[in-house]
This record gives structure tokens, C-alpha cells and sequence, in this order.
């Protein structure tokens, strides 16, 4: 296997909320390799976005993180404020959800991505700026010297988004988190945005880190995907046999609500996503699980190896063999 | 722009008409002009009462007066004031110049303590500083100008006399009486009390506004684009944060400096002070029209200079905003 980037070991996101503490995340362990594209899947409030929000430092004040997060050989959990500006933006950079008011309204596309340039590496402002116009031509910007000088209202969405990777990959990060990246785009911007990823992924051999709930943009891009559910990670494995066997019940659940050519219902999960603030005891899954038994209300269980996967359900060896949904 | 600022001149000169014609009826029909001209001068004989009725435009057909109260105003043929026939400029120039220099100290005061009070308050929200900068922004809205003017006049000068044998600030007028000439500091210490009551409502007001304006720009997804760069927490809050919650601080800023050039009425009345509101009381109390018209016009005119100065500000400070 190739060198680990980052390495997340047994991460604890607790929230202090007026109704009690809410743990998002409850023990998470993940790998990033150098290069791969890794999609993290699960519904909302799974904690998958908590989770890189906690790697990037960004959570608020009030939010309680233990547990290990290390990245090119640095501990981020614990790190000092000034250590985590000098990763972030740096080694480890984000893309966001919303386009539309992830810039800042008031400046300059070009000034945005310099800003960013010029925080980490000693440029000049009309080097930066330079960068800054090449950038945006890489990211596929037609007219980029135009555009740089351009205020992001000007910008539809789709190049809006666009800019955000440019501004994200502006300091050729090790690992770039794109956080539902493509959720509020049009269908065929996605497309492109995804592309946009995948083209800077090989380009500069970045990690990326795929944040998504939609399971037909892990099928398109990732090499490896791992399966969140109330704040843990459920399975993970490579694309192919997780799409060809998945072994979890809640992988399962997800793989056979998607739509597919022939299949005349969708077939859903029963049941609602737990409540955070008292989550169900054991595998939080048992609630909704079809195949759940008594033992599962009891042990929490962790990942282990199955086949080519890692599962963390006690029953894995019991349940019939999933159909295949590649 | 320029041409957005031409146009937008060109068009308050139609709004100033508009604007002092009905100031002209309302005064016409709320006040008698003419029988508070007979009241002030009881020996007026009838050929006085006729001149003082050409002069200041009081024809019985409203719009037939109007315009000839426009043609002397314009041609600079003020008529003169019904008591004393003082004549109406210099009054008026030195009402301005006084409650300007009144309301410029209070606003650059009060603004920027404001300004700063609301960052101070909207950085940790709900902490101690923030409890503490809210409650004395509510306290400082809550009291009024009266009340707060006559508290400091009885500390500052009635108590700190009877304590220290010498009163610390004078309460009343701008110069001590007899006085000619400039002196800077003379001054100061005489506009102390009034601009300290004028400035806590700024202060007060202006930090609830920065504060709120400031926190909703704090929970905006850009900031958090901002920080996930790695810059710095200040730069991200002046560079970032600041520039965007002063959009709207300034435009309010803006419309409120035009509508103070009318005057801080109960406060320049409580400490005597010669400025544009007490120039209306005393005009207004004796129902003097050739006092009160120029004072009107300078009032509309201040406030739409300001709602323009607004405007460019605006397109200014966010480029969203296009003036065309």
C-alpha cells in the first residue's frame, strides 16, 4: 500500500448544546493514502462533515475534540492555533458545500486565490497574482486574467465553485477535503466539478477526501469509500467490492434504496437516523437493521476484516451474502 | 459615477421644491405668518403689514406666494426676521457652524466608541463583555437626552462645586458671556457635557448595530473559506469580517449625520446651546416665517446630501451594488 497521508485514530466530537453534550462523531478511525480519491458517504448528521471539520481545526470554541489526527507526520489534535494556520491551507485545504457564499462578496476573485498563496509561500503580490490567473485557467476558466479581476457575483455557481478549488489547491496540498462539493449544483455542473477534482487529483497527485451522500458520485470517482452512520464508520473498503458484496446492513440499505434501470420502487431504510443527543446502545444501526439480534444492543462494535472489506457488525459472518450492485 | 452623482443633483433641485412647497403650506396653514408679525409688532402700521406680506411670498392664493417667497429666496432678497428685523443669514450661519461642530464631535465620538463596543460584543456572543456591552447600550437607549443632560449638568457643575469648590464643565451656551474672539479650549470644555450626551446614543445605538451587523457576517460560509486558508485570526476579522459588516453601519451612518444637521433640539436647548435646534424652537415659538423658510430649506437640502453620500458609500464599500 502506498504511504498514509493522513491517519484519523479513534476521533471524539462532542458539542455542549442546551438539551446536553451531543457526541457527532463517536470514534472514528480513517486513512487517507497519498494520491487515492476516498468518497465518505452516510446521511446527514452521520458526523462525516464533523469529522474533517475537526481534522481542519474549524469547529467552533464550544466543540470538544479528542482523539488523533496526523497528518504528514504532524499531530493536529491538541496542535497550537498557530501550527494549525500553518497546515491549513497549506498541507490540508477544503472545498465547500455552497458555492454561492463560500466568497467572500467584497473582494476580488484574483485577491481571493492570492490571499491564499501569499499566506504560505513567500510571493510577491504580482507573482501571487500571476499564480493566482494560472490557477483559475487550470481549474477550466475561460478568459482567467479577466475573471481574476472580476467580484465573485459575477461568477454563476458551477464557476464559482470552480474558483473555491482554485483557492483550495492554490498551495499544492497533500489532502484537499471537498465537502459535498457538488450538492448544490445543477446535475450537469456536478459533472463537471467532479472532473475538475479528478483532473487536479492526477494532475498534482493530491489525496482527495470525498464528502458526499450521494452514492452514484462515489461509484463515478473514488477508489476507496468508507460508510458512516451516527458518528462511526460502518464499513469501508475499496469501490468494487463494497459495490459488488457490501457486507454492513446499513451498506446494504443504502446500495438497494438507489434507483436502478428495471427496478420499478425504491426500496428505503424503515426508520428514521437516531437522535444524537441519546443515540441508541451498541451498533446505533440495530434500530433500523433487518437482520439485527440481541447481541447487537450490547456491543459496539469496531471495524474488522471481512473478505476485502472492514465491517463493523458482530453478525457479518451469520448474514446471507448481499446481492451485487456494481 | 460621476454621472450617477450629476443626475442624482440635478434631481433634488425638483425634490427641493417639492419638499419646500409643502413646508410653505404647512406653515401657512398650521401658523398665521401675518398675525404673528401683527402680535410681535403691535404699531405696525397697514403699508408695514402689506411690505412684510410682499416680501415673504403670504399671498392669499398659496402657489402664486409660493413662488414669489422662491424668486427673493433665490435672488438672495431675504426679507428680515419679524422681531428685531435681524437679518436671517448670519443667524443662520452660526446656527449651523455651531450645532456642525456640535454634532461632528458627537458623531466621530460616538461612532467610533460604538464601532468598537459592538466588535468587542459580537466576538464572544453571550459572554460577559457582551452582557455588559448590551445592558449599557439598553440603559444608554433607554435613558433620554433630558434626563441624561440634566444628571450630568448637576454632577459636572451644581455637585462638583459644592465638592471642589469649582464646577468642572460650564452647562450653558457656547462661550462664557462677554466673551470675543476664538480659543480652542475654551470651547471644548463647553461643548463637553452636550456632546457626551449626544455621543451615548451613538454609542449606544451604533454598537447594537455593529454588533449584530458583525455577527451575521461571522456565521457567513465565507469566513469559514477565510480561516480555512490559514491566515490569521485578526486578519480574518479585519479583512474579511470588518469590510462586509460595515456596509450597512456606514449607510445608516450616513442618513443619520443628515438628519442631525437639523438640530439636537432638547439637547441644545437644555444647555442653551446656539445651534439649529434651538434656532427652530426660538423661530417657531414666535412664529417667525422668514426665520423658519431658509431654516427648512437647509434641512432638506442636508438630508438629501447625506441620502446621496449614503448611496455612493454603499456602491463604495460593496461591489454588488452598481450606481447607474
Amino acid at each position: 500500500m502506498t504511504e498514509k497521508v493522513l491517519e484519523i485514530r479513534d476521533l471524539h466530537v462532542t458539542f455542549d448544546t442546551p438539551s446536553g453534550p451531543l457526541e457527532a462523531v463517536r470514534g472514528v478511525d480513517l486513512d487517507v493514502s497519498s494520491g487515492e480519491l476516498l468518497g465518505v458517504v452516510g446521511e446527514s448528521g452521520s458526523g462525516k462533515s464533523v469529522t474533517f471539520l475537526a481534522t481542519m481545526g474549524l469547529l467552533p470554541a464550544r466543540a470538544r475534540v479528542t482523539g488523533s489526527v496526523i497528518l504528514a507526520g504532524e499531530q493536529l489534535i491538541g496542535a497550537s492555533a498557530k501550527q494549525l494556520r500553518s497546515v491549513r491551507g497549506r498541507l490540508l485545504s477544503m472545498i465547500f458545500q455552497d458555492p454561492l457564499s463560500a466568497l467572500n462578496p467584497v473582494h476580488r476573485i484574483g485577491d481571493q486565490i492570492s490571499e491564499m498563496l501569499r499566506s504560505h509561500q513567500n510571493l510577491s503580490a504580482r507573482d501571487a497574482e500571476k499564480r493566482a490567473i494560472e490557477l483559475l485557467d487550470i481549474v477550466g476558466i475561460p478568459q482567467p486574467g479577466d475573471r481574476a479581476r472580476q467580484y465573485p457575483h459575477e461568477f454563476s455557481g458551477g464557476m464559482r465553485q470552480r474558483v473555491v478549488i482554485a483557492i483550495a489547491i492554490a498551495n499544492n496540498p497533500k489532502v484537499l477535503i471537498a465537502d459535498e462539493p457538488t450538492t448544490a449544483l445543477d446535475v450537469t455542473v456536478q459533472a463537471q466539478i467532479l472532473e475538475v477534482i479528478e483532473r487536479v487529483q492526477e494532475r498534482f497527485g493530491t489525496a482527495v477526501v470525498l464528502i458526499t451522500h450521494d452514492l452514484g458520485v462515489i461509484a463515478r470517482v473514488a477508489d476507496r469509500v468508507n460508510v458512516m452512520y451516527a458518528g462511526r464508520n460502518v464499513e469501508q473498503g475499496t469501490i468494487d467490492s463494497l459495490f459488488d458484496h457490501p457486507s454492513h446492513p446499513y451498506t446494504r440499505g443504502l446500495l438497494a434504496s438507489l434507483p436502478r434501470p428495471g427496478k420499478q420502487r425504491l426500496k428505503p431504510i424503515t426508520g428514521f437516523p437516531p437522535n444524537m443527543l441519546n443515540p441508541p446502545s451498541g451498533c446505533a444501526f440495530h434500530t433500523r437493521c433487518e437482520f439485527a439480534a440481541d447481541i447487537c444492543k450490547e456491543d459496539l462494535p469496531d471495524l474488522v476484516s471481512f473478505g476485502d472489506l472492514e465491517t463493523a457488525c458482530v453478525r457479518a459472518r451469520e448474514l446471507p451474502k448481499s446481492e451485487s450492485f456494481s | 459615477m460621476l454621472r450617477y452623482i450629476l443626475r442624482r443633483l440635478a434631481w433634488s433641485i425638483p425634490t427641493l421644491l417639492i419638499v419646500t412647497f409643502l413646508v410653505y403650506l404647512a406653515l401657512r396653514i398650521g401658523t398665521d405668518p401675518v398675525a404673528s408679525y401683527k402680535r410681535v409688532n403691535p404699531r405696525a402700521t397697514r403699508a408695514k403689514v402689506a411690505e412684510y406680506i410682499d416680501v415673504n411670498g403670504l399671498d392669499p392664493n398659496f402657489v402664486q406666494g409660493y413662488f414669489k417667497w422662491l424668486k427673493n429666496f433665490v435672488t438672495g432678497e431675504w426679507p428680515r426676521s419679524i422681531k428685531g428685523r435681524r437679518e436671517v443669514w448670519p443667524a443662520l450661519k452660526d446656527a449651523m457652524a455651531n450645532t456642525l461642530r456640535l454634532g461632528t464631535a458627537a458623531t466621530v465620538v460616538g461612532i467610533f466608541f460604538g464601532l468598537i463596543a459592538g466588535v468587542l460584543a459580537a466576538l464572544r456572543p453571550g459572554g460577559k463583555r457582551d452582557v455588559f456591552i448590551n445592558t449599557s447600550a439598553f440603559v444608554g437607549i433607554s435613558v433620554p437626552p433630558f434626563i441624561s443632560a440634566i444628571m450630568f449638568q448637576l454632577l459636572f457643575a451644581v455637585y462638583w462645586q459644592k465638592w471642589f469648590g469649582e464646577s468642572l464643565f460650564p452647562t450653558s451656551g457656547v462661550y462664557p458671556a462677554g466673551h470675543t474672539g476664538f480659543d480652542l479650549f475654551l470651547m471644548l470644555k463647553f461643548m463637553a457635557l452636550p456632546t457626551l450626551v449626544v455621543a451615548i446614543q451613538i454609542i449606544a445605538t451604533y454598537s447594537r448595530y455593529m454588533r449584530s451587523s458583525l455577527l451575521d457576517v461571522l456565521n457567513s460560509d465565507y469566513m469559514r473559506t477565510a480561516r480555512s486558508k490559514g491566515i490569521s485570526e485578526r486578519r480574518v476579522l479585519v479583512k474579511h469580517g470588518m469590510r462586509n459588516a460595515l456596509i450597512p453601519v456606514v449607510t445608516i451612518a450616513a442618513l443619520d449625520v443628515g438628519s442631525i444637521v437639523g438640530g439636537l433640539i432638547i439637547t441644545e436647548n437644555i444647555f442653551s446651546y446656539p445651534g439649529m435646534g434651538l434656532y427652530f424652537l426660538k423661530s417657531f415659538g414666535e412664529g417667525d416665517f422668514p426665520l423658519l423658510m431658509p431654516w427648512m430649506v437647509v434641512i432638506v437640502a442636508s438630508v438629501l446630501f447625506f441620502n446621496l453620500i449614503a448611496d455612493i458609500s454603499y456602491a463604495w464599500l460593496d461591489p454588488r451594488i452598481r450606481l447607474d
